[in-house]
């Protein structure tokens, strides 16, 4: 500690140049992505954001000698967690967290002027230290990285080590335990279903499937009644609450353009 | 350039993801704030490693790596469970520990 800590004489401790070049192209970046999760609207957007920052941060390991981490890094970070996270993105959906409503008042700034002292505070701590030369890696990693940090991980570090696949397989059962939804009544099948529908007495047959015409047999695509209305029934309540569902006064358009369509076939 | 870039580059990663963690709302936005701390964190170690010639930096950054992995499994089926229960995943609806 003490040899990192004395002051040493005003050498440049220069890394190579080309990792000078790419790290004040990728850090500004980086810096830029971050600034996304805090300030972007969508959770989607601020994902995208946090994904890039980790891919950037494997790049940056790879050029620090650390080639296992950086590996690591792409692939638990981007490939793992941040997937996670959009799944989770998609089941839990858009909602109202992100409302602009404060419940306490001021929280915002308070919030944001306490991060900034806390930044400022550690690159004011960083500032006023002064780090020894850089010793580089070169000897540690005479045998390769991997062998470099296998050997560290197997000797000094095996205990934590074996306690971390504790830490894993706890955590994968409470994951288990925590998404798990016990089914509360017996599956209704089909049978049970139809048996219902003769109960009730309305749609006995089942709901009106999607209309399929000359153009069109996709489900937001509403059939028509023998009065030329659409069936609100035969489309997805969600299309319909989304107001994606094709109007049918447009058919007949579409009709008329496949008639004009055999027409020019027909000519050619 | 000198390696101390990569110290500041950690320090401003880890206060813009303290920023998020206390402005945001969305739950899920939180919990990628404490990941950015987390790797900001981890930066700064694989520095560390370098500057001081050994590898020990490097696997602490691995077994931090682990426990962020542990963490965000859990955290999220516990986001999913309470969003299940409450039909929102906004940090300020929740205020009892139960569901």
């Amino acid at each position: 500690m003490t040899a990192m800590l004395t002051a040493v004489p005003a050498v440049v401790r220069d890394t190579s140049g080309a990792e000078a070049v790419l790290f004040w192209i990728l850090g500004p970046l980086m810096v830029l992505a971050a600034l996304g999760l805090l300030f972007a609207k969508k959770a989607v957007h601020a994902a995208l954001g946090v994904a890039f920052v980790m891919v950037a941060l494997g790049v940056f390991y790879l050029a620090q000698d650390a080639d296992f981490l950086g590996v690591i890094q792409v692939f638990v970070y981007t490939g793992a967690v941040m997937m996670l996270f959009l799944f989770v993105l998609m089941l839990v959906g858009i909602d109202s967290s992100d409302s602009l409503v404060e419940t306490i008042k001021g929280q915002r700034w308070a919030g944001l002027l306490l991060a900034l002292a806390l930044g400022a505070l550690l690159v004011a701590g960083v500032g006023s230290v002064t780090f020894g030369r850089a010793q580089g890696l070169d000897e540690a990693n005479a045998d390769g990285n991997v062998m470099g940090v296998a050997a560290k991980i197997f000797s000094q570090y095996v205990w934590t080590f074996e306690v971390t696949s504790a830490l894993l397989i706890t955590a994968a059962l409470g994951a288990m335990v925590l998404a798990h939804r016990e089914r509360l009544g017996k599956r209704r099948t089909q049978r049970d279903l139809s048996v219902l529908r003769f109960r009730k007495g309305e749609n006995v047959a089942g709901l009106p499937a999607p209309g399929v015409f000359a153009r069109h047999n996709a489900v937001d695509t509403p059939a028509l009644l023998p009065d030329g209305t659409p069936s609100a029934l035969s489309v997805s309540r969600v299309l319909r609450a989304r107001q994606q569902v094709r109007p049918a006064d447009q058919f007949g358009t579409d009709v008329a353009r496949v008639e004009d369509d055999v027409e020019q076939g027909g000519r050619r | 350039m000198n390696l101390d870039n990569y110290i500041y580059l950690s320090c401003i990663l880890f206060g813009i993801g303290t920023a998020t963690v206390l402005v945001r709302r969305n739950a899920i936005v939180v919990f990628m704030g404490i990941e950015l701390m987390l790797n900001a964190a981890n930066l700064a170690f694989v520095t560390f490693a370098r500057m001081q010639g050994t590898l020990d930096g490097q696997v602490v950054a691995l077994f931090v790596m682990l426990v962020a992995a542990a963490e965000v499994v859990v955290g999220l089926a516990i986001i999913m469970s309470i969003f299940r229960a409450r039909r929102s995943a906004s940090v300020d609806d929740a205020n009892l520990l139960r569901l």
